[in-house]
């Protein structure tokens, strides 16, 4: 039996140490696999939010080696295995303890977004929508809610700017429903100005780590920034552009 | 006295799966203030794992469809111990659900006319699963979620629940903590909608996460409420096998929907040499025309492979045990012939799902599967209009609930059941919140479990909770899965004793700080007297219907297909009641004849 040692962040805000583990591998063996052997065999305490081992739920980001990954998702077998497996929680929001960080900031702000308003509100008909017209707004819907493009978006990471940014993931939204085929509501004004999209510098960073490959920064941020653009600088390509 | 936090609500939702958001905005339809706990965070629950679609006769493609095919087929899929007015309201209100998660922003896969796309699937005689690729429960909890909460409702995120609270006969409350600090609370509420979900964590290969240990039922049958077919669980037919950290995660039926073939160990299509006499009209009999079924539904019978799942679960089960296993002992499950520009656009988390995971790339080779534990049939007893449960007051909906499926559930009927019945359990919590007061919270209740909860973090050395559970696990696995007999049901029973009796043993380090060992050790208690009641139920049940097969009762039997198994907790043990099952009116029985 091969072993792999794990070093993972032990602690909350304001006191915590790296502590090392030596886990027995397995054939395909993930990350999140090695946790569970740690919490069952070694040390039950041991924090770290997780649910459907298949990267389909988006609990259990993390940064593996500094890299903001799914750790379910991540394979023990491509990583280096002479050096210690790091494995930190995400960074962007508080650390509660261990790997578990508190992502509540993420449901206030989605609490702000106007929902879908159709045109026939009230009726029962079955909608009509093509294929071809759906086809964008089901990339954006595809969206696990795992925030690590909210950890990796220098603006929310590195500035700590909540306060006039809502974030990648919240754009992915944003385009969910500016881009649905039956919407009417008119979101530019909230997008310009309190959800910040003008803070977006395009540095793709957010698209990267995406899991689930959304094009985050070419489908959805950037014709949301032209659709903003036009209403607030081009009023009559507005009037031509949205009937 | 302990220090606790204490909220009230009208309405307390207990679990923001499918069934309890659904709820929720039923609840708040009816003018309620509406608190919903979560073990997760929100969005995470289960539902979200769904892949193949939801299941409703809305007749996009196939015009003969409409509720009463989907009522008899549901009927005839759960071997008719379902209780058929559950049944018909769940048939007839199907469509109208789905329609309306649309109007709430769910955006399904399209057919050529621009309505909902429908997919095949196991058990269904038409074409009827609403999905959107292989993703469909995220599409549901994300738009059930957005719905919520723009309609505002407080959600306890990270919250378990461990004990129902009574007063004079009816439930009043909740009591549990919270995951996060560890901060008791109790819920004060004038209604309770249970809507916790399954417990398959009980079994080693399961493809339920580790919120499924069976609080849910548990809670209900602690506080007097009857349970009902709780022999009854589903094993899918196709969970991963390889790699091992992998094994048990579910292969959506969606695969076989969409042309994937089942062969053993010698490359044999050995589903034809499975099918019962009862499907033998619908089912093709050779491969030629079951290839063709699936470009031309119309005229040609469905390959064997989308038989009902205990059917071909137990087919799987059958060529391993007869040594014709594939490499891992499990069957090969094939749809590479279907070319891969049509696999990733159809099954696309599959495919990502095995590449990434299995180091298979399903375009070229096969998977291997082999049965896992997926859903509980069985659950707390609830009326059909209502989902009110014996215990006034609460009401049970989705997973958690029993009496829609009877001895199996047909794929896609439970995405469709937590929409129906998460609806009217709402509403009519709703409806009870209005016409009551609040009760009174009795302290003892409080502290009893209090005492139960802490006892684990009272220091020393004691046993592991996960040593306990997993040796539940093997044990289930073993003796209470596919192939059941009063032998090995008696040893599961005998080992849930033992551990039972080292449950007050547990002792587990740190606080009560989001702490994974004190949770397992609450959960460790759960998920014991769910296997209890299931195996006493499985034992009491003597013949083999739907999940439940017993290698020494291998025939139906005629009293058993007329009763439901009963549960309940009577001076401090299991108390099993045999109860007739509805009689259908024969209006709805001409429909079964078909
Ligand atoms: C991988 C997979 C694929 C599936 N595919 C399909 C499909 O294609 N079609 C289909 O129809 N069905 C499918 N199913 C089944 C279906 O997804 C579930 O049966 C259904 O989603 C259950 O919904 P629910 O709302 O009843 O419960 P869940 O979604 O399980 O939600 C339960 C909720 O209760 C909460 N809870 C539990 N215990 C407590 C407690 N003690 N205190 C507080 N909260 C608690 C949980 O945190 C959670 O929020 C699939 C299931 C799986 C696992
Ligand atoms: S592209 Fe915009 S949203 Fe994405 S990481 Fe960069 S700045 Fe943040
Ligand atoms: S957009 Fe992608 S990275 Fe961001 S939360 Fe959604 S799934 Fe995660
Ligand atoms: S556990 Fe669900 S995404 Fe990793």
């Amino acid at each position: 039996m091969s072993t792999v040692t794990l070093r993972v962040f032990r602690g909350d805000s304001t006191s915590s140490e790296f502590r090392d583990y030596k886990v027995e591998t397995a054939p395909g063996m993930v990350v999140l696999d090695a946790i569970h052997s740690i919490q069952k065999n070694q040390d039950p305490s041991l924090a770290c939010r997780w649910n459907c081992k298949a990267a389909k739920c988006g609990s259990c980001s993390g940064e593996v080696n500094g890299k903001p990954k799914l750790l379910c998702k991540a394979r023990i077998d491509e990583l280096p295995q002479d050096q210690p497996i790091v494995v930190t929680p995400i960074k962007t929001f508080p650390v509660i303890k261990d790997l578990v960080t508190d992502v509540s900031w993420n449901y206030e702000v989605a609490k702000q977004i106007e929902p879908l308003r159709l045109a026939d509100e009230g009726s029962t008909e079955p909608l009509r929508m093509q294929q071809i017209d759906v086809d964008r707004i089901q990339e954006f819907r595809k969206c696990i809610e795992c925030f690590l493009c909210q950890d990796v978006c220098h603006v929310l990471r590195d500035g700590q700017r909540k306060d006039i940014f809502f974030g990648p993931r919240h754009m992915v939204r944003f385009a969910s429903l500016e881009m649905h085929p039956l919407d009417t509501a008119d979101r530019r004004p909230f997008l310009k100005e309190h959800a910040g999209i003008g803070t977006c510098n395009i540095t793709k960073c957010c698209t990267e780590v995406c899991p689930e490959h959304i094009h985050i920064t070419d489908n959805a941020i950037i014709p949301l920034k032209e659709r903003v653009a036009d209403l607030f600088f081009d009023p009559i390509a507005k009037l031509f552009r949205r009937r | 006295m302990s220090n606790y936090e204490t909220f009230e609500y009208d309405v307390l939702v207990i679990g923001a799966g499918g069934a309890g958001l659904r709820a929720v905005i039923g609840a708040i339809e009816k003018g309620c203030k509406v608190g919903v706990v979560t073990k997760s965070l929100l969005g995470k629950a289960h539902t979200v794992m769904a892949e193949g679609g939801a299941a409703a006769a809305l007749a996009n493609y196939d015009t003969e469809d409409g509720w009463k095919v989907h009522f008899r087929d549901t009927m005839r899929g759960g071997k008719f111990l379902n209780n058929w007015r559950t049944v018909e309201i769940f048939a007839k209100e199907a469509p109208e659900r789905i329609l309306e998660l649309e109007r709430y922003g769910a955006v399904f896969d399209r057919t050529p006319e621009g309505l909902i796309s429908q997919r095949a699937f196991g058990g269904h005689k038409y074409r009827r699963l609403a999905h959107v690729g292989d993703r469909t429960g995220l599409e549901l909890i994300r738009t059930l979620q957005d719905k919520a909460v723009s309609l505002g409702f407080d959600c306890h995120m990270e919250t378990t629940l461990t004990r129902l609270l009574t007063q004079g006969g009816r439930v009043v409350g909740a009591f549990g903590y919270r995951r996060v600090d560890g901060q008791l609370v109790v819920f004060k509420a004038k209604a309770i909608v249970l809507a916790t979900g399954g417990f398959g964590r009980m079994y080693k290969f399961t493809s339920n996460s580790w919120e499924s240990t069976g609080d849910g039922v548990v809670m209900a049958y602690d506080a007097g409420a009857e349970l009902q077919d709780m022999e009854m669980v589903q094993f899918h037919p196709t969970g991963m096998i390889w790699p091992p950290g992998m094994r048990g995660i579910l292969v959506t039926e969606g695969v076989r929907g969409d042309g994937g073939v089942l062969k053993n160990g010698k490359g044999e299509r050995f589903m034809f040499n499975h099918v019962p006499e009862f499907f033998r009209a619908e089912t093709a009999d050779n491969p030629d025309e079951a290839a063709r079924w699936v470009d031309d539904k119309r005229n040609n019978r469905r390959p064997p492979e989308l038989l009902p799942r205990d059917v071909v679960a137990r087919a799987i089960y059958k060529e391993v045990q007869e040594g014709r296993g594939s490499e891992h002992g499990g069957a090969y499950l094939d749809i590479s012939h279907k070319g891969a520009d049509y696999i990733r656009k159809k099954l696309p988390s599959m495919y990502d799902q095995f590449l990434h995971l299995g180091d298979v790339d399903i375009t070229k080779e096969p998977m291997e599967v082999y049965p896992t534990i997926h859903y509980a049939m069985g659950g707390v007893a609830a009326e059909p209009d209502t989902c009110a449960t014996s215990l006034p007051g609460l009401y049970a909906a989705g997973e958690v609930a029993a009496g829609l499926h009877g001895a199996n559930r047909l794929g896609g009927n439970s995405l469709t059941d937590i929409l129906v019945f998460g609806r009217r359990a709402g509403e009519a919590a709703g409806d009870y919140a209005n016409a009551n007061s609040h009760g009174s919270v009795v302290n003892e209740q409080i502290e009893e479990e209090l005492d139960v909860l802490m006892r684990p973090l009272s220091g020393g050395d004691g046993v592991s909770p996960y040593e306990i559970q997993t040796e539940l696990q093997e044990t289930m696995q073993k003796c209470a899965m596919i192939a059941r007999t009063e032998e090995s049901l008696n040893e599961a029973l005998q080992t849930v004793r033992e551990l039972q009796s080292k449950l007050d043993d547990i002792r587990v380090p740190g606080d009560t700080r989001f702490n994974p060992g004190w949770n397992a050790a609450r959960d460790a208690r759960f998920m014991l007297t769910s296997s209890e009641v299931l195996i006493r139920s499985a034992l009491e049940r003597k013949e083999s219907r739907g999940g439940h097969w017993r290698l020494d009762f291998p025939n139906e039997d005629p009293y058993w297909a007329k009763h439901n198994i009963i549960a309940k907790f009577e001076n401090g043990s299991v108390k099993l009641e045999p109860r007739p099952v509805p009689t259908i009116p024969p209006e709805l029985e001409e429909i079964l004849k078909d």
